[in-house]
């Protein structure tokens, strides 16, 4: 007999993980459409946000200004990101700019180490994980938390593309890198914000994640869950690494648990890349992925 | 017929696949134009009624075209007329909504890419599209990679049939640098050359394989004028000494009208006109789609 | 990221240098060599530079990025263990072309992807390789012959009824197979296959119209890079570790052997090697370094983390400053130094 109530349990879990995979998989669209890197570091720079957030709380600092200390780290850090390693190389092939993010994720997470220490810090954001249940669905009250905020952040930056100056230069970018630069739009200024951008959506997907997980080194991985979500919606598509994002998260835990017995479970490291490589074989840009004619 | 007996010959069967295809171009040194009945009568390149969209932004409506051997014909038109499109679909890498592609006596609705050098075909890109990491004979080396028959474990092994096949290529190869005056660059690493040069390179990649059919997409682009003047005068020799079609794509009128021996102009993905050089010139729809856009493109009379 | 093509067999004062050297990795240093260099420094180092000889031909020729090259040497090691215990009568010699070939097989199913995806897509689908692997290596217990945890004993190897036992004959047998496996790659990079690589990775749509077989280039790039790392990850199993668990073949060891290709040089054979040297010396100079400097402080914790900092750092420097590699800034020096005028217009391989 099929157990509905446990499908719709297991489900909404995996949709509510899914929102926070969305997250992190917003910061990398952002980078991607402005500049054309995949940005590899996303992951590492989610560590250094929750290892530095945490480390000042349990240094006495109070939970708003270690917040707000936390922001303004990682906007330098972004921005520095953006000066010194990816100006530098701005027209270079885009396979180099990802080398060079895999070279900056590990300089972050050794200095993230160096500075913080290497131990696992427990992280209680004041939210009770007691589930609570809907039409008899229990459902984590920390996971629906975390959805609400991931779409509240998801919310803002849409506002902020759509109504200010900035936005409609990182839209003009977006669409045309020379168009805009020949319009005038300074390219630096817009990577400036992007950057910034990626930073803050590594702070609460840090304090997110790190409250789940506790903050530790493995936190850097989140970025390897957000690549077939980046896959599947396509590396230029925010709507996509929304979709993307709750797909693979539902995908990945009913997969893991009605498929998964047949193998022995643990598939959930790589299920989700199957999946969005069987769907990219049928469809090559993507769930809203443009398709691009080459111009010879 | 082997690939290795035939690499040093000038006339050369263009594929290896069967007996059809064994027609061998009559391209000696001393080239002469056939008679215009013999022309008319398969044309190396045919289009019937073409087009193309992408998105609803028409590239090319209803476009016919006849190539006859041994012709150089330009293809000529405002930015955004669709001449690049045109070759992109002779060459297979645009699928035409509609219509049909005759390349000699096989007819396509969408050319395999794969298999055009195979049908005697070679091209240029508007953009250079050399191999930027191989030296320049590497790279004319590459001009007939489709000839190869030896697979990889008799390559590292260096069978004698290996070698042979090796050996042929690179002496074709080689003299094609000189028909082209590139022997002195020839070990050199094709990216660090000037631009020119690499033009050069390409078109000598192109031509190796002594197509049948060559397309030239804006060869001539970015060169200076004596550049220009030398560029002419190899592809003229080209088809004169290997009997070539060649099409070619330019924006330079007035090397057009010396070079070509006919002109289709296109404006807005319309054929407007067609014709030799004189024809073209009188033809008061070419000038009425040139003088509109003389004001904001300077570059495309000047002569 | 333009690199020099292939010449082999032209430069001759090249091949003094590399006769000497030869001489010297056979005639001297088995024989003064300390246990713990033929052993911790150069047989690992070996290893990697097959592994990375093996990436390069894919990503530094053909221009196909690859991030599961662990997984490649996982099959490769668990391959020839299985083969060795399985059928016993087979010589070892066998089982380790055998194991290359099975390596080369995995890497064709993993290489098909690469028909349809290019770039980031493409990088991302071989994750699936790597998670892939480690999984089952992990999860059927038929491949580490029933262990708890997946983990292999390998044992003494018999080559022609020499045991290959003791720091020597582990670092000779390494060496041997290296020098030849290099030997024939060279081969192929300067063939006709070696210039479709590069033609692939330069301008895929030229490469096409000019009737490259795209397919058959890919496919042969990915099934000759993973028969190569697979045949190293044999060396690291059964030479150099001789007790392996899939764990250890995990995502870092992948960008391990992509670090030393880019630190190294790009499409660089020699690159390869001198970017394996470097990855597995520079943590033991770190680490006296740092003692020498901070004392007590400078644990392995700290070591560790400074080490990635170094790495990553130097990564994106070279990059920016030199992306052809330390072999670039290598080669410099030495044409300042001997002045050769030859290398002016050349750049050696």
């Amino acid at each position: 007999m099929f157990d509905y109530q446990f499908f719709i349990e297991v489900l909404v879990g995996g949709l509510l993980s899914g929102v926070m995979y969305s997250l992190v998989a917003i910061g990398f669209v952002l980078i991607y459409k402005t500049s054309g890197v995949l940005n590899f570091a996303q992951g590492a720079m989610i560590l250094f946000a929750a290892l530095t957030f945490v480390s000042l709380l349990e240094r006495g600092v109070p939970f708003p200004l270690a917040l707000l200390a936390t922001l303004a780290v990682m906007v330098v850090l972004g921005i520095a990101v953006e000066r010194f390693v990816l100006r530098p190389l701005v027209n270079q092939p885009p396979i180099t700019l990802f080398m060079a993010t895999l070279g900056l994720s590990y300089v972050i997470e050794g200095a993230a180490q160096l500075l913080w220490g290497a131990q696992v810090h427990g992280l209680d954001l004041g939210i009770s994980d007691t589930p609570f249940d809907v039409a008899g669905v229990l459902i984590s009250q920390f996971d629906l938390f975390a959805a609400a905020v991931a779409g509240a952040l998801v919310a803002l930056f849409a506002l902020f593309f759509r109504y200010t100056r900035t936005g409609l230069a990182f839209r003009a970018v977006a669409d045309d890198q020379f168009a805009a630069l020949a319009v005038g739009l300074r390219l630096p200024r817009v990577w400036a914000a992007v950057w910034t951008a990626a930073g803050i959506v590594a702070v609460v997907a840090g304090l997110l994640w790190g409250a789940r997980l506790g903050v530790q080194f493995s936190l850097s991985l989140i970025v390897l869950k957000a690549l077939p979500v980046l896959v599947l919606g396509g590396f230029d598509s925010i709507a996509g690494a929304i979709v993307g994002g709750l797909l693979i998260g539902a995908i990945e835990k009913l997969a893991e648990v009605y498929v998964g017995p047949f193998f022995g479970g643990g598939i959930e490291a790589w299920a989700a890349y199957v999946v969005a490589l069987g769907f990219l074989l049928v469809r090559p840009s993507g769930l809203f992925g443009q398709k691009l004619v080459e111009r010879v | 017929m082997s690939a290795v007996a035939t690499a040093n010959a000038k006339t050369l069967p263009l594929t290896g696949e069967g007996v059809e295809e064994a027609r061998v171009v009559p391209a000696v040194a001393g080239w002469r134009p056939a008679s215009a009945a013999l022309r008319a009568a398969v044309p190396v390149l045919a289009l019937e009624d073409i087009s193309v969209s992408f998105g609803g932004v028409v590239a090319l409506r209803d476009v016919d075209l006849r190539v006859a051997e041994g012709e150089i014909r330009a293809v000529i038109g405002p930015n955004g007329a669709g001449k690049s499109s045109l070759l992109n679909v002779v060459s297979g890498l645009y699928r035409p909504d509609r219509g049909r592609v005759q390349l000699g006596d096989r007819h396509f609705s969408h050319v395999p890419t794969s298999r055009l050098a195979g049908f005697g075909v070679a091209r240029t890109f508007q953009n250079l599209a050399l191999f930027k990491g191989l030296s320049v004979l590497d790279n004319v080396m590459m001009g007939l990679v489709h000839r190869r028959r030896a697979g990889f474990l008799q390559q590292i092994a260096g069978t004698p049939w290996a070698r042979r096949e090796e050996a042929a290529n690179r002496a074709a190869a080689e003299e094609i640098v000189g028909f082209l005056h590139l022997t002195e660059a020839s070990e050199r690493i094709a990216g660090t050359l000037p631009y020119g040069l690499q033009k050069r390179v390409e078109l000598a990649r192109a031509l190796v394989a002594r197509p049948k059919l060559l397309l030239l997409d804006e060869p001539l682009a970015g060169m200076t004028l004596t550049e220009k003047q030398e560029l002419s005068r190899h592809i003229r020799n080209a088809r004169d000494s290997y009997g070539t079609t060649i099409v070619l794509i330019e924006h330079d009128i007035g090397v057009v009208m010396d070079l070509s021996d006919s002109i289709t102009v296109l404006d807005h993905g319309c054929k407007i006109a067609d014709g030799t050089p004189d024809q073209v010139r009188a033809n008061q729809a070419v000038i009425d789609a040139y003088l509109g856009v003389a004001h904001g493109d300077e570059t495309e009379l000047a002569s | 990221m333009p690199a020099p093509s292939i010449r082999a067999s032209r430069l001759t004062s090249n091949h003094i240098g590399i006769a000497l050297l030869l001489g010297v990795a056979y005639g001297i240093v088995p024989f003064t060599g300390s246990e713990y260099l033929l052993d911790a420094i150069l047989t690992p180092f070996l290893a990697l530079a097959l592994a990375a000889v093996g990436l390069n031909v894919l990503t530094g020729y053909a221009g196909q990025v690859s991030l599961g090259s662990a997984a490649f040497l996982a099959v490769g090691a668990y391959a020839a263990y299985n083969f060795n215990l399985r059928i016993p009568e087979l010589p070892f010699l066998v089982s380790l072309l055998l194991a290359g070939l099975v390596a080369a097989l995995v890497g064709l199913v993993f290489g098909l992807p690469s028909l349809r995806l290019r770039g980031f897509y493409l990088a991302v689908s071989t994750l699936a390789a790597q998670f892939f692997v480690q999984w089952a290596l992990t999860k059927f217990g038929w491949f580490s012959n029933d262990n708890p945890s997946g983990v292999i004993d390998a044992p003494t190897l018999n080559i022609a009824g020499i045991p290959v036992s003791g720091a020597e004959r582990r670092y000779v047998f390494s060496l041997t197979i290296v020098l030849i496996a290099t030997f024939l790659t060279v081969r192929l990079l300067a063939s006709q296959s070696g210039r479709n690589f590069i033609a692939v990775r330069d301008h895929e749509i030229a490469a096409k119209v000019i009737g490259v077989p795209l397919l058959r280039t890919k496919l042969l790039a990915f099934g000759i890079s993973s028969f190569l790392i697979g045949i190293a990850g044999v060396l690291w199993a059964f030479a150099y570790l001789r007790t392996v668990e899939p764990a250890g073949f995990n995502l870092d060891r992948s960008f391990q052997i992509l670090f030393i290709i880019i630190i190294g040089g790009l499409a660089s054979i020699r690159g390869s090697f001198l970017g394996a040297a470097f990855i597995v010396v520079f943590p033991l100079l770190l680490s006296r370094v740092g003692a020498a400097l901070l004392g007590n402080v400078f644990d392995s914790g700290v070591l560790e983390m400074s080490q990635r900092i170094v790495i990553g750092g130097l990564i994106i420097g070279l990059l920016i400053a030199e992306p052809r590699g330390l072999i670039a800034l290598l080669d410099r020096f030495s044409i300042r130094v001997f002045r050769k005028p030859r290398h002016a217009n050349q750049q050696p391989n």
